[in-house]
């Protein structure tokens, strides 16, 4: 993995899947960066309609948005999620937007 | 001013609450229990129901029966809560006031949701457990079943006992072999998840079982179509799973009656709630309970009962004017069936993963914990007669407290999941 630096210079801190610890340290400018470390090109529109409205759902309710949330209430389809962050949109998507893994509700 | 009560469900969440109520009560509030039907369904038995280990018509009993005799049981519809006037409005346009609300509405089965799963092969080859009906239609088309590819998928979570499609697998592989046909029978568990459960050290425990039993474990399938007429599962990214029988676990969500309640539910219907105190987000007078809430615990009914006991006091306090307390961990406790007479027992909370040990007393036990057992087995069993007449009646069961205890676990056990981003 490679160290992501903050604006402020401090290492960025992420856990061992590569989610971010403190999601306070992430700035847009890291997305591009860290889609590259998991394998995605690069980010389109409709990459950053996913990024940004899993961001503010995380911080207005403190729970990262499952799958079915993201397709029900994002304005992009389950089809387009898998397409756009193939295998697992909601980590993935949740993983660039610099917040903590979506937990599964066992 | 008798302060009245109101909780919308008996299932196992609602009885007990109301049981629990009445006793702390007796005359000096007034409880009333809504629900739409007089039939109680013991849940936990329907994973036997398919291979003839349980009778479907023993699993369900009258739900005013359950409740003591002061508690007033209203079988009606709900139509939908309106929190800004403290009323339930009932279908047949009745109204009920309340000073104090508990949703105990519990998770309905959407299979709808999921692209052709009720469409060709719907309850012929395609199957819930997850219904008394389902689980009824499943028991003979198992029976005829002596090869090929029996699936069994959950489509997405959360779930009501999460565990039970694993225990489905295990009791699938005992009976096939009890019928001398394992060789000819493929079992292949299919799950969104990346493991067979969530939490590292259970999943470690618990993907060893399966492997050992010859259960095929596929992970990361998030199943977006049902092609029953070819008999396949279609995952949104492409991927294809055959099969000859299937058994699914459908998508879950809350009530209709949260969905037509503005302002309770999230977007799956399940009540948003304070994890700790049970209390709805911005309606102070309303609570809820059990399978009906978004809280991250398994839904389950033995986290309706530790709940219950958080539940009822913060009806205390908040009746009384006083602060509710924080005081649900996610205890949750399950007993995994793996056939031939063993099964596995699971105890943990919001903090703590399921770790080896011994329940409930630190140093005897009797029961291990994540561990097979004959024992576990006969723990499983003797819970029925539990479930009737201590948990539904709103009773403590000795030596089990609400909180999860810490001894006798062995927190040394717990795995750290290492994986390359």
């Amino acid at each position: 993995m490679t160290t992501i630096t903050a604006t402020d210079l401090r290492p960025v801190e992420r856990d061992a899947e590569g989610f971010f610890v403190y999601p306070e340290q992430w700035t847009e400018t890291m997305a591009p960066e860290i889609a590259l470390e998991n394998g995605l090109g690069a980010l389109t529109d409709r990459h950053w309609q996913v990024i940004r409205f899993m961001r503010t759902t995380y911080l207005e309710t403190g729970a990262a948005p499952s799958i079915r949330t993201l397709g029900k209430t994002s304005g992009v389809p389950v089809k387009e999620l898998y397409q756009l962050f193939p295998k697992g949109p909601a980590k993935l998507a949740a993983k660039i937007a610099g917040i903590p893994k979506p937990r599964g509700c066992i | 001013m008798r302060p009245r009560v109101v909780i919308i469900g008996a299932g196992t969440a609602g009885t007990l609450t109301a049981n629990r109520l009445d006793r702390v009560y007796g005359d000096s509030a007034e409880i009333i229990v809504i629900d739409r039907d007089d039939r109680h369904l013991y849940q936990p038995g329907l994973l036997f129901v398919p291979f003839g280990l349980a009778k479907p018509d023993k699993l369900v009993r009258s739900r005013r029966a359950q409740l003591r005799a002061a508690v007033e049981f209203h079988e009606a519809e709900v139509e939908h809560v309106d929190t800004c006037h403290d009323e339930v409005q009932l279908a047949g346009g009745e109204v009920i006031g309340y000073d104090l609300l508990v949703l105990a509405t519990g998770a309905s089965l959407l299979p709808g949701e999921t692209e052709g799963l009720t469409g060709p092969g719907w309850n012929e080859r395609i199957f819930t457990f997850y219904t008394l009906e389902g689980a009824t239609a499943l028991r003979s088309a198992l029976r005829s079943f002596d090869q090929g590819r029996l699936v069994v998928n959950m489509v997405d979570l959360p779930v009501k006992c999460p565990v039970a499609p694993l225990e489905f697998c295990c009791l699938a592989d005992w009976h096939f072999r009890q019928r001398g046909v394992r060789d000819r029978v493929r079992i292949e568990y299919v799950t969104p998840l990346d493991g067979a459960f969530t939490k590292a050290t259970c999943n470690r425990e618990l993907s060893s079982l399966l492997t050992a039993k010859g259960i095929i474990v596929t992970t990361e399938f998030n199943t977006g179509q049902v092609d029953g007429a070819a008999g396949r599962l279609v995952s949104w990214d492409d991927r294809e799973v055959p099969f000859d029988l299937l058994v699914t676990i459908p998508l879950h969500g809350g009530s209709e009656i949260v969905a037509r309640s503005p302002g309770l539910g999230d977007d799956l219907g399940f009540v948003q709630v304070d994890p700790g105190t049970l209390q709805a987000r911005g309606t102070p007078n309303v609570f809820a309970i059990g399978d009906a809430t978004n809280v991250p615990a398994s839904k389950a009914g033995s986290v309706a009962h530790f709940e219950g006991d958080t539940l009822v006091r913060n009806i205390q306090r908040f009746l009384e004017d006083r602060e509710v307390e924080a005081s649900f961990d996610g205890h949750t406790n399950c007993f995994i069936e793996t056939g031939f007479h063993k099964a596995l027992l699971i105890d943990f909370n919001y903090e703590i993963e399921p770790v080896p040990g011994l329940f409930p007393d630190p140093h005897v036990g009797p029961l291990r914990l994540l561990r097979e057992s004959r024992l576990n087995h006969l723990g499983k069993l003797a819970f029925e007669w539990m479930y009737w007449h201590v948990v539904l009646p709103g009773r403590s069961v000795p030596g089990i407290s609400a909180q999860m205890q810490l001894a006798g676990k062995r927190l040394d056990a717990i795995t750290t999941e290492r994986s390359t981003p």
